[in-house]
């Protein structure tokens, strides 16, 4: 079961040899109660494919969307999601937590 | 990320060797340290830190925003001799996400029954490791607890050897004293053998097989967390 976050970065990996086009995002930053620690990965392709969470469903669906935009302009990002910012993402963490999420193309 | 530091990282984990991804957030630059360049790096004071830790996390240098992206290879914890100890020890190392290995060659010791869930080898230890078991490297634990040196003493220089980060040894002064002397005899250097930690455990006046598990258990984390690394040859 691909389960582990070393897992994800070997399944990035592998994906990109592939010849699929592949973004990571990682936890960078966390405050209060976060789902998923900080190096938490999530790996994405251009078909909105994904392994891996950083926050254990609540914010996925936003940075799939993000990561795909990512691949196509190839432009690293950082996401923030928590309860104060739900009129900006349109996605937060219901526990209360807050996180920051790096989005990067493999290239 | 460029695809061969993807693959440069996945190769480290792969080798059991550390590693750490930095990655500039601001417009995602980045380049990989590998365990033995970061004593040379610029950033090898806090590179260090983050490695002792395990963790990942952001860092400012230079007024930049850095992300690292630590790998540390999983701890493995060898114990040889399957004895009361580490009947009680087994489940305070799952506890503390230690993968256990237990080394007997005495099949009367080396019984499921006596170890539920653990991974148990009744072989000697020069034939298991390398063998069932993986080779000893820097990120591993060796703890002989046998009392017996047919069985103890080839664990213990296979330890040394490997550089393992922790060589711990049960045993009074008289029998380490003795034991230092057959090692010496086999060539091994002083400070390698003042590199294992005799009588085994932190001075925590354990007397019970559990309380003495713990104290091998408290010693083995406080020199993962605690002591610099030592230096990669």
């Amino acid at each position: 079961m691909l389960s582990t976050d070393t897992d994800i970065l070997a399944a990035a990996e592998s994906w990109r040899h592939d010849g699929r086009a592949v973004a990571l995002a990682t936890v960078i930053e966390t405050w209060g109660s976060a789902p998923r620690p900080v190096g938490s990965h999530l790996v994405v392709d251009a078909e909105g494919n994904f392994l891996g969470s950083v926050s254990g469903g609540c914010v996925e669906g936003a940075v799939i969307t993000e990561a795909i935009t990512v691949i196509e302009d190839g432009a690293p990002r950082v996401l923030e999601f928590g309860v104060a910012d739900e009129t900006a993402w349109q996605a937060g963490l219901s526990c209360g937590g807050r996180i920051r999420v790096f989005v990067e193309r493999v290239d | 990320m460029r695809a061969d530091l993807l693959a440069g990282l996945n190769a480290e984990r792969a080798a059991r060797r550390a590693a750490i991804l930095v990655t500039d957030i601001a417009d995602g630059a980045q380049r990989l340290v590998r365990e033995a360049e970061i004593a040379a790096d610029p950033l090898a004071a806090v590179l260090g830190r983050h490695l002792a830790a395990g963790k990942s996390g952001l860092v400012e240098a230079d007024g930049r925003t850095l992300f690292l992206t630590v790998q540390v290879p999983p701890v493995r914890l060898v114990v040889v001799g399957a004895v009361h100890i580490s009947q009680a020890l087994a489940p305070m190392a799952a506890g503390l996400d230690l993968a256990l290995t237990v080394i007997d060659p005495r099949t009367a010791f080396a019984t499921p029954e006596r170890f539920p869930g653990v991974e148990l080898v009744a072989e000697w230890p020069d034939a298991a490791l390398g063998g069932r078991v993986p080779p000893l490297d820097r990120y591993c634990a060796l703890a002989a607890l046998t009392h017996d040196p047919k069985i103890d003493d080839p664990a213990l220089e296979a330890a040394l050897a490997a550089e393992c980060f922790y060589v711990g040894a049960l045993g009074s002064r008289k029998t380490h004293a003795a034991r230092v002397a057959r090692l010496a005899e086999a060539g091994f250097s002083p400070e390698q053998i003042g590199r294992i930690r005799a009588p085994i455990g932190l001075a925590i006046g354990a007397v019970s097989p559990a309380e003495i598990a713990l104290s091998v258990l408290a010693e083995i984390v406080a020199t993962l967390r605690r002591a610099p690394r030592p230096e990669v040859a």
